[in-house]
């Protein structure tokens, strides 16, 4: 265990964070809002100083990382991240409670949109901006990031990328770790810097637009009313529609649209799986609530924000889906399973992994039938790795257990077994807002601080797709070598 | 710069650390999913994984954008038929591995032309003739050529009983008058570029740069110099004896080879009939003993286990064979074979990489003063490098004393025609001169990078 380099890029992280805190202390300052912004400055001070003197102690010539130093990079990261970023929220009081504080900023950059408050509104804006642009530093991940910025973490910094980005295969676009860091941010900042123009465009407000995009190109979800997008006009609820839809899409595509391959891009069958699946899941529930709203557009509207906003695990609504028929509450909650593609920022077991399944299943019952065939999983139009097929396999029956092991120690709580199945469902994808007692017009306040912690340690399971998390509290991965 | 490198063998990984490591962009294909895995994990490269002369694969790799092609699969026809197929589909050069000697004689200008290949590369051969370059003088550990061979650098390693032992390197100049130039100094793991205050230590591996007549003439006065190989036992019919085997019968040495394999004798001797090829086991005492090795001047292992040629070394070192020549492949076990005292190691890969990787320093810099020649010195931790200097360099006409050199560099000799100098502080570079510089911890590409 390279301790002194997981510790060295920890506190790179924490001075990162520092400087995006920057961001939310100017929005501070430009609406006069002097508490939160000394907040942040308190917390800013405190983190680089922090982050200063531990990357000075740890500083090391040996910057060789395994597989076992990226992981703990990654989880390491991810809880200081959380840590500090809840300081602002308990010192300027708008969460005095340090558990709700933490359970908000780990919903924040986990991209869940999670949330205890029950009046959004009242807080002020620069704490509403920093909750949302966790959301936008979580989406892509802070590590990416550091690795596009900072200048040669490390050779083998493809250990901490695989560790963060989400899905079963990570490929580089690249044949440089940075420079594939890179091109991500990029794309990732036109297509926020899209949506925001999108939104001016319709007549919302500059720090509603900032807030929108920020929740949309996350995943993430946070609002600022009450009512999450419904007072918005029907044009603004499209334009985040499509937008969730295109954040949920694997940024490999946008890279390959980028460098005129476009065909190639189209080609992918895991995108057409998920315009499928986003596209029936619409049908099926605008036909369930036809009776619902009084026109057609209305309908078609509210499913297809609805199926966006849970298949891409962003957890905006425009409607209180916990009133509709119990067929459309299935679908939903099934959708948030399934979650975005891989190498998107949504959260969920990704739609390729769904695909290869499924797959696979339909493969063991022919191999059943017919005892001698032989046939591999096909998938993109090749035939899948058997170790892929395997891990994925392994990373289902993981992800049921942990599930299952939050959903069991939700049961002290007093709540129905659909308030804490579908809480458990949403934290553990990144969604948000779940049914019944935390369904989208609600918060999670009602849970007791223990409850909190876990659906806090289940968001950053989900975000980081369990591995990282769990085998940083196995002992062995501290060992020394 | 864009690489794509084919195959990721043995030579292969060496090539794609050392491009990478140079900042090279790099994309390697294998047909080997587990390879390219490992690969991907250890170096920050792209992996594509198929067959490289399936242009879906090469197109994978954007083989269209790559300045560079380097094949080096297992199959020189693959070899060519990879670099044939990414050169059609716009590589701008390409650099098969073609080792088979059967290519290499008058028909690899015709296959180059046709293939429009920028390069071949054979690393036995490389190998074979650096091995021979030791043997014509094996006072030496090692021995590059610069510039048409009228300047050396030879590494000798001192022995702990040397006259050189506790001397500083002004002393040792003002003892032994010749024109030379200490210019790299190796102690334990540590490679120093040293000044005049140096004081050298028994055990050390030095490095000279001069003229062969000149260090002719220093080894006589150190009284180190050994004379030149006359008979030589090779272990091992591999490739790279077979080179071997041809340049020293070219140049009138007696060869005898040891191989196991009958069948390979046979062919051995049908294409080397100068050679006395002996059919046995090379690991029995008792055979190289009957063959002579106490009465051979040097010995050269190359078969193609790495553990094989250093236990068998080790046993003819202790016979007091006076050159012994061992082949290793993997690092790790040649810098254990040194602590064994085994001193002359040869390894095919590292060779090869050193240069491709001066190749493609070059291809980048295409205009000033390119490099020429890059070897690593000392365990790959100095380079050296040749210049030739361009009219548009900037400091042409101005003494070495008055230009303003990094740390960590030096001009190591200065070839004027083809007279070679040992440069002092009051020598000039001349437009079309060739320079030598030598370079610790830092990575030249230009000959303006010496100066601050």
């Amino acid at each position: 265990m390279n301790l002194k380099m997981v510790l060295y890029t920890t506190a790179r992280i924490m001075q990162t964070e520092a400087l995006f805190m920057l961001l939310p202390l100017a929005v501070s300052f430009i609406y006069g809002e002097y508490d939160s912004a000394q907040s942040f400055i308190i917390t800013i001070l405190t983190v680089f100083i922090l982050g200063f003197i531990i990357s000075r102690v740890t500083h090391t010539k040996n910057r060789v990382i395994y597989a076992k130093e990226g992981f703990a990079i990654v989880a390491l990261a991810w809880l200081m991240m959380s840590f500090f970023g809840a300081l602002p929220f308990v010192i300027s009081r708008d969460i005095p409670s340090y558990v709700d504080a933490f359970f908000e900023t780990v919903s924040g950059f986990t991209t869940t949109g999670a949330s205890i408050l029950n009046d959004v509104e009242a807080v002020s804006k620069g704490m509403l901006f920093w909750r949302s642009f966790t959301h936008w530093i979580g989406g892509m991940g802070v590590l990416v990031f550091v690795m596009a910025v900072i200048p040669n973490i490390s050779d083998r910094s493809i250990h901490i990328m695989r560790a963060e980005m989400p899905g079963p295969v990570i490929g580089k676009l690249l044949p440089r770790a940075k420079d594939t860091a890179k091109i991500l941010y990029l794309i990732y900042i036109v297509l926020t810097a899209a949506e925001i123009l999108f939104l001016l465009a319709g007549g919302m407000s500059l720090f509603d637009s900032l807030i929108h995009s920020f929740g949309t190109a996350g995943t993430g979800g946070f609002g600022i009313k009450a009512d999450s997008v419904s007072s918005y006009s029907p044009y603004i609820q499209w334009v985040i529609t499509i937008f969730m839809i295109i954040f949920g899409i694997n940024f490999n595509l946008f890279y390959l649209i980028l460098i005129h391959r476009a065909k190639t891009a189209f080609k992918s069958s895991e995108f057409w799986w998920y315009i499928g699946i986003a596209l029936s899941a619409t049908a099926v529930i605008a036909f369930n609530i036809r009776g619902i709203y009084h026109n057609f557009s209305d309908t078609v509207r509210n499913s297809a924000f609805q199926v966006a906003s849970i298949l891409t695990t962003t957890g905006f609504a425009t409607a209180n889906f916990d009133t509709w028929p119990e067929l459309s509450k299935t679908v939903l909650l099934l959708l948030m399973f399934i979650g975005g593609c891989a190498g998107s920022t949504a959260g969920g077991l990704k739609v390729s992994r769904v695909v290869l399944l499924f797959r696979t299943v339909k493969r063991e019952i022919n191999h059943l039938l017919h005892p001698r065939s032989v046939s591999a999983v096909r998938f993109e139009g090749k035939p899948a790795d058997i170790k892929t097929v395997m891990s994925v396999c392994v990373y289902f029956v993981f992800y049921m257990l942990c599930f299952f092991t939050i959903l069991l120690l939700l049961g002290f709580e007093p709540f129905s077994f659909e308030t804490n199945f579908s809480a458990t469902a949403s934290c553990f994808n990144n969604v948000g807002p779940g049914l019944d007692g935390v369904g989208p017009m609600v918060s999670y306040s009602g849970y007791s601080p223990f409850s909190k912690i876990i659906l806090s340690a289940a968001m950053l399971l989900g975000r980081l797709e369990i591995y990282p998390l769990i085998l940083a509290f196995v002992p062995s991965t501290w060992n020394k070598r | 710069m864009k690489i794509a490198v084919v195959g990721c063998g043995k030579i292969g990984t060496t090539l794609l650390s050392n491009l990478a490591n140079e900042g090279h962009d790099i994309v390697c294909i294998d047909s080997d999913s587990a390879v390219i895995e490992e690969i991907t994990n250890i170096y920050d490269v792209m992996g594509v994984c198929g067959n490289g002369a399936d242009s879906d694969v090469l197109s994978e790799a954007e083989i269209k954008k790559a300045d560079l092609l380097v094949s080096v699969t297992d199959s020189d026809e693959l070899n060519m038929l990879i670099c044939f197929i990414g050169k059609s589909m716009g590589a701008a050069h390409t650099i098969a591995r073609i080792r088979n000697p059967e290519y290499n004689d008058r028909s690899l200008g015709f296959l180059r032309q046709k293939l429009q290949l920028t390069d071949s590369i054979n690393p036995e051969f490389i190998a074979a003739r650096e091995i021979y370059n030791i043997l014509k003088f094996p006072s030496a550990v090692n021995i590059e050529t610069f510039s048409a061979r009228n300047f050396e650098m030879i590494e000798i390693k001192l022995k702990p009983d040397s006259q050189l032992d506790g001397m500083s390197i002004l002393d040792m100049r003002r003892k032994y008058q010749a024109k030379y130039l200490v210019c790299a100094v190796q102690r334990g793991d540590t490679a120093f570029i040293p000044d005049g205050r140096f004081v050298l230590r028994g055990g050390d591996k030095i490095g000279l740069t001069a003229s062969p007549a000149e260090i002719q003439k220093l080894l006589k006065m150190l009284g180190i110099l050994q004379k030149k190989a006359r008979s030589v036992l090779i272990l091992g019919a591999s490739t790279t004896a077979f080179y071997l085997s041809k340049l020293l019968l070219a140049g009138g040495n007696s060869v005898k080879i040891i191989e196991k394999d009958h069948d390979r004798c046979l062919a051995f001797s049908n294409r080397l009939p100068g050679a006395v090829v002996i059919c046995g086991d090379g690991a029995e005492q008792e055979l190289l003993i009957e063959e002579g090795i106490e009465s051979t001047d040097a010995f050269v292992s190359l078969t193609g286990m790495d553990e094989e040629n250093i236990l068998i070394s080790c046993f003819a070192a202790a016979q007091n064979v006076p050159t012994v020549i061992t082949k290793v492949n993997r690092p790790e076990l040649a810098s254990m074979a040194q602590k064994l005292g085994l001193d002359i190691i040869i390894s095919p890969k590292k060779s090869t990489g050193d240069i491709i990787t001066g190749y493609a320093r070059a291809l980048e810099n295409s205009l000033g003063s390119s490099v020429e020649t890059l070897y690593k010195l000392m365990d790959g931790s100095v380079e050296a490098l040749e210049f030739s200097v361009q009219e548009d360099f900037k400091y042409i006409n101005i003494p070495i004393k008055e230009m303003n050199l990094k740390s960590n560099i030096l001009i190591a000799g200065i070839i004027k025609g083809r007279i070679p100098i040992i440069p002092s502080g009051d020598d000039v570079i001349n437009a079309n001169d060739k320079v030598i510089v030598l370079a610790s911890e830092t990575r030249l590409q230009n000959l303006s990078d010496i100066i601050m």
